[in-house]
Order: structure tokens, then C-alpha cells, then sequence
């Protein structure tokens, strides 16, 4: 059994604004200045969230409210997605993936805690620490922080409830919710699935996590090419992408129109040690990729220096080896990178410009910034449409 | 449907290796003889201070690695059950050298946590003491933080660790995690993706901030004083959960591919069934719906009917909300002469992200064994539960298929169809 799978809606909120327009738009013109917020999370600038009109997608405040902006951004650009796909009619068996980071901390009260218990020797700081937890969490901050709860409220507020299931992982784990999306509906497990994540990159929590590396970029935004020769950084990107999958067939049954055709989706994982390379890893994903003259690459790098210089070299390799290689698009430039809905994001922008007659192909590349090589190929839905 | 392959012609899947950490013991075997003997692990918290906490007790596992030193945190302690569990698993399946297939690890979600907190917190000063901004500044050059917090660390480690293939996916459905990563290692089988899976279930949550928001939630049982007796799914008396830790493991192979290598196949994994709810966050729709369809959904994945099933694996977490969805579940899916069911939980209480892999397990300890683990603390019969919930005392019971469910906030509901070896 293997059932062509189309994409039949995108759903993608980043800080250029939800929906094809905007994204188009910057796609086609890469001298455009990005939406960069360089002060709040200084010395890191970061790529804000746009304003959202969450009544249109959450419509009810009591569920607004259970919710962090990370919930709420993913929850608003799945409803996207559905409305996008025609398929609000069809949630009640659509299966639902979800790549998740963790939700908000409550910072004040961190930053509260912190300053109080820090210079207290351990055995009071921990009773300290218990006592201020035990006064001071909000009950509802613990469902909004919990990874698994931005697909509980999709389904509580959209109503997708075929099946629930969440990855974690950073950028890795949203290609494995593609895939795996996409092999369930491809053997016969299911017509639609909804599969996609989101990035919130203002808060001090997720800084916290990723300053550590090094990872950060600092100072004045710039683009990733220029970003190589100081040593590499990533500009972390707000964004949620959520992208409809419907087998061929039933799009086909319902009239819904395919934006393109899921041609494949694969992942790996190089240790990125020795031999075990990012670059290794991705050439063999690419073995045997239907590629054709003139595809363009949706470049998933996030300008960590390591990863960005194993895609490069692998995209070298492909250009040499493989079809003529047509434009390369480091989509960070103009979203940031976006972790866990960066590959997701870039299946949307690709998936857009195909529809829209922009690219004849696309190549998208995941390459974490830390594990994670993942690649995927759309084409028009015309193209090798079954006979 | 041949002998390798199932009524609707996918690889039957074989469970050639188990292994567990439970607060009951290190390994299959003690994890196993306590259950039978009905032991509970709870106990009371020693391992951090635990006034102003309205939950002090719960389920340890005891690494002795630890003693001596700052608790683990909860990577830390999840990396380290799950190989251990792991290791047993693959050992036990005769696998050497690298794993031939994908790894599926169910966790919890975890966070730069406290101690790390406090610790960067110590190294700043003046107006900016304890604020992100100067603790960000404090932990530059950390890469042990950010690779020890990062959600795919643990799963790097270990698929480096066991030299499994691919990318490797961790997960987390709530309190449906474990049983979601056996499924996703079924169906990597059944796709024809994998010959094989490790599939590994772990939590290590029990820590101050986790123990609040679950209190927090009303969640916990506060039987403070009797920690043994404090987990009492399908009793009378019963007020929530106890929290707990450990990790489990199975080994996943195609029937096909372990009969070639000779391996011992200790069981199959029938079916599987999944069905999410929309009603609220922490409570299943009143209807039962998602609850039953899940049920529905793995019996009949498994080609079987509900009366062909002999006993079921409890989800039995003990909250009021549970005891009430899962004995209405039972009786739509049974009808008036539901199976046995018990909950391993009495003893062990509920490891959450691990629950659902370890159940797994205990399920096909029970067809092995052919004896039926008892549901412990049933003191005062709840006349709403009208189950055979073993109660109290094992009991030996012809049982060749087995009924295991799983389910969590967020509305995930798992359940698997374990089965007797062919």
C-alpha cells in the first residue's frame, strides 16, 4: 500500500504575518529588511511574534486563557491549516503530530525565587523553594507548559481528535511528525492528518536553554551568509506551521484542491563525530530523491556554523553528483530559525511556492543545530499524479 | 493471514526482550516477584526536603550512583533507568553490538531545573541578582546544560549508547507515552521500515516543582501517613495518584525476522488503538467516548473480539476521574461480563511516561506466567466499580490475551493487545 500524499492546507504564522501573502512576498524579495526585535532578549536579537487575532481561531477566551503564547500560537496557525485545507468538517478522524518544545515558565516568579533563595545554604533554599512553589504556581501554568497539551488544545479547540501524538526533539522531531504523518496516511492508516509546530523565541526560559551552547547569535541581525565568517549563530524565529496531509484519493473525492505533492520525507541522525557526519548522513537521505532539473532548496540551516557548513557541503555534493540545483533559500533569513517548526515552516513556504508557479521543485533540508539531518521533496501535484 | 503475518496482512510483531526499573526492584525478575506478592514501593520521600508539600510521598527508584550527591535531575535520572532497562531488554533478546532498528523513547518533557537555576542564580549580583538575563550571561559555556536539557539529548545518548538506527524519537502522550512508543515501534514493523524497535518508557519526575503542579491540580493522593496504602485504584476510599519513576524496555522484532535468528519470542504485541478526546484538559468526556474507542480500536486491530480478550491491564491510577471512565469503558466494551482487570499502579504507582511501556511488560508477564497481578489496598469495595479487580491477591488464571490501557491528560488514549507467543 502506498498512497500519494498531497499537502492540502498551510497554516504558518511567523513575524512576517500569517497565510501565503506575506511569505510570499519575502520569498520573492530577499532584500527586504527582516522584522527583527533586537532589545528585549539583548545582546540576542530575536524575530518577535506578529499581533494575532486569536478570537478568529480560539474563539472561546476560557481556552485562550488555559493557554501560554505558545499553545496559542500553535493552536491559531493548525486552525490556519484546517480552514486552509477546507477540512473543518473532516477533524473528527484527522490524526494530529505535534513537535513540542516546553511552554512557558512563569519568569517573575523564577526570577523571584531565584534572588530569594540564592543566597540560602541548601537544606533551607529546598524548603524555601517548596514553600514558594506551593504559594506561587499558577494551577493553569502547569497544563499550559506541558509539551503534550498544544495538540490536547487543538483538539479540545478544533476538534482533531483521530489520534494525538507528540515528538520531542528539536528540529528533528518536527520531521519525524511529517513522516511518520505522512507513512501512516501513505499505508492506508487514515485519509487526513494535521502534523506541524511552534516556536515562541521570546522568552528568557528558551534563551536559557540555547544561550549555553554558544549558539546564539549577537549584536546587529544578519544574514546567515554574512554570519559564517564571526563564527556562525542562529537568530531564533517566532513562527507556528502546520501543514494538512490528505491522501491523493481523497482530496481527489472531495474536490479539495492539493497545494503539492509530499513526494518524500526522511530523517536521520549522524553522532557528527568521526566519519558519522551531518553532511554523510544527509547524502545518503538523498540517495535515490526523485530530484529534477531546476528544483529549488528551502534550506532548513539555523547559522550555527557546524550544520551550516555540513549543508552546504552536502548541497555542493548534490549540485555535482545530481539534476541542475536551482536557487537556495536560507528561509531563516527572513523567519529566523524556528526550531521545532522550522521544518514544518519551510514544507509550508515550499509548498506555497510551488502552488503559486513559483518553483518548479523543492528540496527542504532540516540540519539541527545540534542533531538531526532531515530532508524532503515536493512537487506539483500534477506531476506524477497517479495514472 | 500466515503464520508471520497478521488478518490483515501486516508482519506479525514479536516482544523478544523486556526489561524494567521499578520502585519495586532493579530488573525484570524482583519487579515482577514483588508485584505477584503484592508489595508496594511507595514510600516517603527522602530524597529532597518536602515540607510545604501536600503530597510527601511516592514512588523511588534509588540509583546507587546517586548517594552521596545532588539528586539527579530529571534527565539525568530518565537517561539512566532507560538504559538500564534497556540493557536488560537487549541482553534478554540475545541482541550484541548495534540495535537493528529505530528507537522510540517515551519521556517527560524536561527543563533547565532548579538546582541549575539556583547555581547560575548564585553567580549574580546587585540589581540583576537572580534575573534571566544575568543567569543567561552566568551560563555561557554551559554545553553540559544545554546538551543535558535539550528534548532530543536523552534519546541521542541512548541511540548512540545501543548503536540504534536513525533518527531517534522520543514522545510524549501524557500518561499514554510508553504505550505510544511500543505503538510506533509496531507500526515501523508493520510498515515493513524496521525488522526491529527498542522501545523504551521512562520517568523521572519526582522532584519538588512536578510534585506541586500536580497537587496543584488535585491530582495526588495525600495519604501521607500510609504511603504503602495510598494508591487504591477501583476503591472505595481512593483520592488520586502516587507519583512514581522508572523506566521500561521492550525489544520489538518481526515474528518473521526472530523466529530466522532463533531469538525466544516472549509474546505479541496484537494491536494497537489510539482515539483522542476533546472534551477538557484533564477530564474525559463524561460519554466515555474517546476511552471506548481506543479499547475498540486495539481489539479490533488485533482481529479479535472483546470477549476474546482474558484480562486487562488496568490505566487504575486511582483518581476518582479514572476509577469512574475506565469501569465505564469496561462495561461498554464488555458488557455484563467484563474480565478480570487489575492495576499495577496499587504498587507501583503511576510512572507516567513509563506506565504504559512498563504495563506492557507486567501484561506479558502475566500470560507467561499465567497468573494475574493483584490490584492491592482494595479495603472497601466502591459499589460504582462492579469489576473483578483481583483484588488483593494474585491468582493464577488461564490468560492468552491481554487488554492494556493507557490513558492521560491532553485526552490521549492508547491501548494495546498483548498475546501468547505462537
Amino acid at each position: 500500500m502506498s498512497e500519494p500524499v498531497w499537502i492540502t492546507g498551510v497554516g504558518l504564522v511567523s513575524c512576517l504575518g500569517e497565510g501565503a501573502a506575506p511569505h510570499l512576498a519575502a520569498l520573492a524579495d530577499p532584500a527586504a529588511p527582516p522584522v527583527v526585535d533586537a532589545t528585549t532578549f539583548a545582546p540576542f536579537p530575536i524575530h518577535p511574534l506578529p499581533p494575532l487575532d486569536l478570537d478568529r481561531q480560539i474563539p472561546k477566551k476560557g481556552d485562550q486563557r488555559q493557554m501560554e503564547p505558545w499553545q496559542r500560537l500553535g493552536t491559531y496557525a493548525a486552525g490556519l491549516a484546517i480552514d486552509h485545507a477546507a477540512a473543518r468538517g473532516l477533524v473528527a478522524d484527522m490524526h494530529l503530530v505535534v513537535s513540542a518544545g516546553g511552554g512557558e515558565r512563569d519568569v517573575p516568579l523564577d526570577e523571584a525565587i531565584c534572588r530569594e533563595l540564592a543566597g540560602l545554604p541548601a537544606g533551607e533554599a529546598g524548603r524555601r523553594l517548596n514553600e514558594r512553589l506551593a504559594n506561587g504556581l499558577r494551577p493553569t501554568l502547569f497544563l499550559a507548559q506541558l509539551s503534550n497539551l498544544l495538540a490536547g488544545n487543538i483538539s479540545i479547540v478544533h476538534g482533531v481528535t483521530g489520534s494525538s501524538r507528540t515528538f520531542m526533539g528539536e528540529e528533528s522531531a518536527a520531521a519525524d511528525a511529517v513522516r511518520i504523518a505522512a507513512a501512516r496516511l501513505a499505508e492506508g492508516r487514515g485519509e487526513l492528518a494535521l502534523a506541524g509546530g511552534a516556536y515562541v523565541a521570546g522568552r528568557w526560559d528558551m534563551v536559557l536553554l540555547h544561550a549555553p551552547s554558544g549558539g546564539l547569535w549577537r549584536g546587529d541581525w544578519a544574514p546567515l551568509a554574512a554570519r559564517a565568517a564571526s563564527g556562525g549563530g542562529m537568530v531564533t524565529g517566532s513562527a507556528a506551521a502546520f501543514l494538512v496531509l490528505e491522501t491523493e484519493r481523497h482530496a481527489r473525492a472531495r474536490g479539495a484542491r492539493g497545494l503539492a505533492r509530499l513526494q518524500a520525507v526522511r530523517s536521520g541522525a549522524a553522532r557528527r563525530r568521526g566519519q558519522d557526519t551531518a553532511r554523510a548522513s544527509a547524502t545518503g537521505l538523498a540517495e535515490g530523491l526523485p530530484l529534477r532539473p531546476g528544483y529549488a532548496v528551502f534550506s532548513g540551516a539555523s547559522g550555527v556554523a557546524a550544520p551550516a557548513e555540513a549543508e552546504a557541503g552536502f548541497l555542493a555534493d548534490l549540485g555535482a553528483a545530481g539534476p541542475a540545483q536551482g536557487p537556495v533559500r536560507h528561509t531563516a533569513d527572513i523567519l529566523g530559525h524556528t526550531v521545532e517548526a522550522a521544518f514544518p515552516a519551510n514544507l509550508a513556504l515550499a509548498a506555497l511556492a510551488i502552488d503559486a508557479g513559483r518553483v518548479p521543485q523543492a528540496l527542504v533540508t532540516g540540519f539541527g543545530l545540534w542533531r538531526g539531518e532531515a530532508l524532503a521533496v515536493l512537487d506539483p501535484v500534477a506531476e506524477g499524479a497517479a495514472a | 493471514m500466515s503464520r508471520t503475518r497478521d488478518q490483515l496482512g501486516r508482519p506479525l510483531v514479536a516482544v523478544t526482550g523486556i526489561g524494567l526499573v521499578t520502585p519495586l526492584g532493579f530488573g525484570v525478575a524482583d519487579s515482577w516477584a514483588g508485584l505477584l506478592a503484592g508489595r508496594s514501593g511507595i514510600s516517603r520521600i527522602t530524597r529532597f526536603p518536602t515540607d510545604h508539600l501536600r503530597t510527601t510521598i511516592a514512588g523511588q527508584v534509588v540509583l546507587p550512583e546517586e548517594a552521596g550527591r545532588q539528586p539527579f535531575s530529571s534527565p539525568e535520572r530518565v537517561e539512566r533507568m532507560a538504559a538500564l532497562a534497556a540493557t536488560e531488554a537487549v541482553a534478554g533478546a540475545g541482541i550484541g553490538g548495534d540495535f537493528p532498528g529505530p528507537l522510540f523513547l517515551g519521556m517527560p518533557p524536561v527543563e533547565v531545573e532548579w538546582p541549575q537555576r539556583l547555581e547560575l542564580a548564585r553567580q549574580t549580583h546587585g540589581e540583576q541578582a537572580g534575573r534571566y538575563p544575568a543567569m543567561v550571561a552566568a551560563a555561557a559555556g554551559r554545553q553540559d546544560l544545554f546538551e543535558m536539557f535539550l528534548f532530543g539529548g536523552i534519546g541521542e545518548r541512548l541511540a548512540d549508547r545501543f548503536g540504534t538506527r536513525g533518527a531517534p524519537i522520543s514522545l510524549t502522550t501524557a500518561c499514554a507515552t510508553g504505550a505510544s512508543a511500543i505503538q510506533l515501534g509496531v507500526e515501523a514493523i508493520q510498515r515493513g521500515e524496521a525488522a526491529a524497535a527498542l522501545c523504551i518508557g521512562a520517568e523521572g519526575s519526582v522532584a519538588p516543582e512536578a510534585m506541586i503542579r500536580f497537587s496543584l491540580l488535585s491530582a495526588l493522593s495525600t495519604r501521607n501517613d500510609e504511603p504503602q496504602r495510598a494508591s487504591r485504584p477501583f476503591e472505595k476510599t481512593r483520592e488520586g495518584f502516587v507519583m512514581s519513576e522508572g523506566a521500561a524496555a521492550l525489544v520489538l522484532e518481526s515474528l518473521e525476522a526472530a523466529e530466522a535468528r532463533g531469538a525466544t519470542v516472549l509474546g505479541l504485541v496484537l494491536g494497537c488503538g489510539e482515539k483522542a478526546d476533546s472534551f477538557h484538559r484533564t477530564r474525559s468526556n463524561p460519554n466515555g467516548g474517546a476511552i471506548i474507542g481506543a479499547m475498540r480500536a486495539a481489539i479490533a486491530d488485533a482481529g479479535l473480539e472483546p470477549g476474546q480478550i482474558d484480562y486487562v491491564n488496568a490505566h487504575g491510577t486511582g483518581t476518582p476521574e479514572n476509577d469512574k471512565m475506565e469501569t465505564l469503558g469496561m462495561l461498554a466494551v464488555f458488557g455484563d461480563t467484563p474480565p478480570p482487570i487489575s492495576s499495577n499502579k496499587s504498587m507501583i504507582g503511576h510512572t507516567l511516561s513509563a506506565a504504559g511501556a512498563m504495563e506492557a511488560v507486567f501484561s506479558l508477564l502475566t500470560i507467561r506466567d499465567q497468573m494475574l497481578p493483584p490490584t492491592i489496598n482494595h479495603e472497601t469495595p466502591d459499589p460504582a466499580v462492579p469489576l473483578d479487580v483481583v483484588p488483593n491477591v494474585a491468582r493464577p488464571a488461564k490468560v492468552s490475551r491481554v487488554l492494556s490501557n493507557s490513558f492521560g491528560f491532553g485526552g490521549q488514549n492508547v491501548c494495546l493487545v498483548l498475546g501468547a507467543a505462537p
